[in-house]
């Protein structure tokens, strides 16, 4: 079959690794080639007209040489950079998280228009969105549904039946919820709570604007946290490796606002001393 | 049927072990070196071994050296109170070569990388927080990671860290490349570069 030489695409560069002596191996996201592996060549030169135009996060548009082992970008022009990922450490370890999760849900060149599109969304939401946790939460439920693993949220995964409003029970390796006759039946069934379930079950089924408007007490985010994540490594097989960076900016974060309330109040007991 | 002897095919092997060399190319250097004068190829074993055996990283820097501390960190002529952290000991060559440079150096090793499990530990950033207290006060530490993601989320990592020690942290400006043609440059860059526009004198 004669393939054409070239070919224009749309892309979102999701992982980057340095190659050979000048160049750089992207994994983009496209939305009807799937994820690809394409060669920049000489991005890391700072003469290269194209490395701007090829950051970490970008929205991009491609034009690619077709190559023996990996196809060529051949020019880049920038959509957009996403910028505030650039200058916000959370939002941006959030970001590497999104882009390893697409890398490992994904085979090359497997077409997920759908796929593309939300993580576009979630990029900006992530730029935007007053909680990018929540953001967060919302792709990594979408994300996979559109790899094939929705969970199931309304039904007892053993028996069928609707599940009741009271505390249920989560199974990763059933990939859905247990009602509280069937938990004995499956091991490593996570309690689940009403309010979690009603929070999982709205990500799942309303569009983003109706997600965005939710404000989560950090007890019920680390329960949906903890229930998502938990099914994502049955899925995967492992963790994810970004998570840990999540994690450990979290406990600074924390560390040092234990920190700064510690010297507030030593320093006003000092104030109270010396009047 | 071995066609080749044992020695050249074992250099061979060797050689297109590293980047960027295939085969085909080891093959090339090996026949080379097989025609070359004696003294060439010992003088190349020599390197070989002397690059193993007589350099080490600087205890205090983390630079590449033979003797340690290297020889930047105990040169009496470099302002001591201005650190400037690299990713690579490449990096410190680049710097040098300006020419504009005259403190000390800190070589990380490496930027963050989430997606392949590289943390702020793999990376020498706890080693920089002692040299701040050291005899001559540091007053500034000059990030000079690279200008793209990678550098972009380690620098902002790092100035985290030193938050609150007092000193003074700065970031290598962004801009436009000189020899660069303007209609080239990408949005961020330009953007960059017209924020931190100077006067002319």
């Amino acid at each position: 079959m004669e393939r054409e030489r070239l070919y224009r695409t749309e892309a979102l560069i999701l992982h980057r690794s340095d190659f050979g002596e000048a160049d750089r191996l992207l994994h983009v996201l496209t939305p009807h080639l799937g994820r690809l592996r394409l060669l920049a060549k000489g991005v890391r030169k700072l003469s290269s007209r194209k490395a701007g135009h090829v950051e970490l996060f970008s929205h991009v548009n491609l034009l690619v040489a077709r190559g023996s082992t990996f196809d060529i970008v051949s020019q880049a022009e920038l959509l957009e950079p996403f910028r505030t990922l650039h200058d916000n450490l959370e939002r941006a370890s959030m970001t590497y998280y999104v882009g390893e999760l697409i890398v490992r849900l994904t085979e090359e060149q497997d077409e997920n228009a759908p796929l593309f599109y939300l993580t576009l969304a979630t990029f900006d939401r992530l730029c935007t969105a007053r909680d990018p946790l929540l953001a967060l939460r919302y792709f990594e439920l979408h994300a996979l549904e559109l790899a094939g693993y929705r969970p199931q949220l309304h039904f007892c995964v053993v028996c069928q039946r609707r599940i009741e409003p009271v505390a249920n029970f989560f199974s990763a390796s059933m990939g859905g919820v247990l009602c509280s006759h069937h938990k004995g039946q499956v091991e490593q069934a996570m309690p689940l709570t009403l309010h979690a379930l009603k929070v999982l079950r709205h990500m799942q089924t309303q569009p983003w604007e109706q997600v965005a408007v939710l404000r989560l007490n950090s007890n019920l985010h680390m329960e949906i946290e903890t229930l998502v994540q938990g099914f994502i490594v049955h899925v995967l097989e492992r963790q994810p490796k970004s998570v840990e960076f999540i994690h450990r900016l979290r406990r600074e974060l924390r560390e040092n606002s234990l920190k700064e309330q510690l010297h507030k109040t030593r320093n006003t007991t000092q104030e109270g001393v010396s009047l | 049927m071995q066609v080749l002897v044992e020695p050249v095919a074992r250099l061979i092997e060797e050689l297109s072990r590293l980047p960027g060399i295939g085969p085909k190319t080891s093959a090339r250097l090996v026949f080379y070196l097989l025609r070359a004068p004696a003294e060439q190829v010992y003088a190349l074993a020599d390197a070989l071994r002397d690059l193993r055996d007589r350099t080490h990283f600087c205890s205090v820097c983390f630079n590449i050296t033979d003797v340690d501390p290297c020889a930047i960190c105990v040169d009496p002529e470099r302002d001591r109170s201005i650190i400037c952290v690299v990713e690579e000991p490449l990096d410190v060559l680049a710097i040098e070569r300006t020419r504009e440079y005259r403190g000390l150096y800190h070589v990380l090793h490496g930027t963050l990388s989430p997606i392949e499990g590289i943390g702020p530990d793999d990376l020498h950033i706890a080693d920089l927080l002692p040299r701040l207290k050291a005899d001559v006060p540091v007053r500034e530490v000059i990030i000079a990671t690279n200008p793209n993601m990678e550098g972009e989320a380690t620098a902002m990592y790092l100035a985290r860290r030193l938050a609150g020690t007092g000193v003074k942290i700065t970031r290598l400006a962004r801009g436009l490349p000189v020899g660069g043609d303007l209609e080239y440059a990408d949005q961020v860059t330009l953007g960059r570069a017209l924020v931190g526009r100077q006067a002319m004198e």
